[in-house]
């Protein structure tokens, strides 16, 4: 009944729950059950086994469509900083970071082409990571909206300025 | 219009008296069915108080409550789900049939009650209550766990069993011979194939019967479907609420989650008047006399369905704490144990003393399951510690 299938390199179990859903979960390195219950009408559960008793739960905790897009977001981001700083690696004193866009900042509702980053930090925005999907290179009339992730890379110097200006404008 | 004034008083009474009882059972974490039982015996013949002038209602809407439960017992599984469950759970699923059933098949005997009685309180025994299981499994955090499918593919398993039991047990029931009874057995296995095939084939044309974007034309729908599905089944001798269960495993896919979301609140009322007539209509003088039998029924199928679960765990490479997890979890009994008994007490062709040892084996074991699934691990660790002193 069970099935596996491999993401990136983590083979994640998928159960059927008859009646209520699908479960997909993985064994972390540290031996513990992560995953997901997805249930019939949409509703996600996030699902954290115990330490010593793999079978049962620590923690099943509900989430919302926002929230489980938020998390992917927040956990997404960093795959993507540690694949462009294998990249950039050989340039010296260039550094990739994530810079999250906090709701409610200056910015939040309008276009990337008026922060103006690139002319004001000299830091380049490679790509915005919104509900667990990267947009690689925006274009100025990428509309930013708040809780992205921007993914950024400039010296260490410009991207300190950047989050200032994301946040204060 | 007196009359009407009195019963709306009454009605409303029952209703928000069980309301009061449902929210007690809840808090104290176990189901409400054995207090609106209980509500049932305090109420009818022999009872506190007698109840007038809303009887033929409250036996309707008794009817239509089993036929709702059965309905939405049918609804839960898809036929996909119900066929790879047979696959994968069918040696558990054995198990458990043989296991549960043997106990209240052996004690109607020794009683005395024929082997009519012997295949209705077999039912009593063998089928757990996967409304109880649900919600339990939900409460306690467990749908995640890795038993937990274990679980649920062991209740398809038992809904499935259902299918082909009803029928068989109907036609008992109504007097059939062993060649009729034989037969029986045969149609109804031809008849749950065909509609297997209908769901697994052309569930949607069915579906698309009872479909509608509007919830109000939707629910009239399905509700009208289910009652004319159910009367002819009951027309033709073969029970209303297999009619409804048939009914409820030919709709598939997303009508019937629609459907299950609409209809759980109506069978929710509908089955709680269900188990107040049910209540109503056994003699609480009946149980004394059968109170020892239910504590020894409800002491041996605790374990043999803790001994299930335990071998269903196991199978799929289940730690120790998960398999007694599982079994602790499979032991409520409730809504379709009184269903079978009241489908055995209305034929007429059992012993009225069947109906008060189900009620007393169902207020046990629907209070002792929710218990259980709670104190299993506490319980299991200290037995673990007794029995290894030394890694202790």
């Amino acid at each position: 009944m069970w099935w596996r299938v491999t993401v990136n390199g983590v083979n994640v179990e998928v159960t059927p729950l008859p009646g209520l859903g699908t479960r997909q979960d993985f064994l972390s390195r540290g031996g513990r059950r992560i995953g997901v219950i997805t249930y019939r009408d949409g509703r996600m559960e996030m699902i954290v086994s115990k330490q010593d008793d793999t079978d049962s739960c620590v923690a099943s905790i509900p989430l919302t469509v926002e929230e489980s897009a938020t998390l992917a977001t927040l956990l997404g981001a960093p795959q993507l900083v540690t694949m462009l700083e294998e990249q950039n690696k050989d340039v010296s004193g260039i550094t990739t970071r994530q810079l999250p866009l906090a709701p409610g900042s200056p910015y939040d509702g309008r276009t990337l082409g008026d922060t103006a980053l690139r002319t004001r930090t000299a830091v380049s925005v490679v790509a915005v990571v919104r509900g667990g999907t990267a947009h690689p290179s925006p274009r100025p009339d990428f509309r930013l909206s708040g809780g992205d992730m921007l993914v950024t890379v400039g010296t260490a110097d410009g991207l300190g300025k950047a989050v200032e200006v994301l946040e204060t404008g | 219009m007196h009359d009407t004034a009195i019963s709306l008083i009454e009605l409303g009474a029952v209703f928000f008296g069980l309301g009061l009882l449902g929210r007690l059972a809840w808090r104290i974490g176990i189901s409400p069915i054995p207090l609106y039982l209980l509500g049932g015996l305090a109420f009818g013949s022999g009872g506190l108080i007698p109840l007038h002038g809303i009887d033929e209602f409250a036996s309707l809407a008794g009817e239509i409550g089993v036929i709702l439960l059965l309905l939405l017992l049918g609804l839960e599984y898809s036929a996909n789900e119900l066929v790879t469950g047979m696959r994968r759970a069918w040696l558990a699923g054995l198990l458990d049939l043989v296991l549960n059933a043997l106990p209240g098949a052996a004690v109607a005997l020794l009683l005395g009650w024929g082997p009519v009685g012997a295949i209705a309180m077999a039912g009593v025994t063998y089928i757990s209550s996967s409304g109880i299981i649900a919600k339990v499994l939900g409460d306690l955090g467990r749908l995640g766990n890795r038993e937990t499918p274990v679980v649920l593919s062991i209740l398809v398993f038992e809904d499935l069993a259902m299918a082909v039991y009803l029928p068989i047990l109907t036609a008992l029931l109504a007097g059939a011979t062993l060649m009729g009874g034989l037969t029986a057995v045969g149609v109804s296995l031809i008849v749950i194939t065909i509609v297997l095939v209908i769901a697994l084939k052309f569930g949607r044309y069915v579906s698309m019967l009872v479909d509608s974007p509007e919830p109000e034309v939707f629910l009239l729908r399905v509700l009208g479907a289910a009652l004319l599905v159910a009367g002819i089944a009951s027309q033709l001798q073969v029970s209303a609420a297999v009619g409804a269960f048939l009914l409820g495993i030919a709709i598939s896919g997303s009508t019937a989650e629609n459907a299950t979301k609409l209809l759980e609140p109506l069978r929710d009322l509908f089955a709680a008047m269900f188990f107040v007539v049910f209540g109503l209509n056994t003699n609480p003088t009946t149980i004394p006399p059968v109170l020892g039998w239910a504590v020894a029924l409800a002491f041996v199928t605790t374990l043999t369905k803790v001994a299930t679960g335990w071998f269903a765990a196991r199978q799929q490479g289940i730690g120790r704490m998960g398999r007694a997890r599982a079994g602790a979890a499979l032991v409520a009994r409730g809504e379709f144990s009184i269903v079978i008994a009241g489908l055995a007490v209305a034929a007429g062709a059992v012993e009225d003393e069947l109906a008060a040892l189900a009620t007393a084996y169902v207020l046990l074991m629907a209070v002792l399951g929710p218990v259980a699934a709670r104190v299993v691990e506490p319980v299991a660790r200290s037995l673990q510690r007794k029995l290894q002193p030394r890694t202790a």
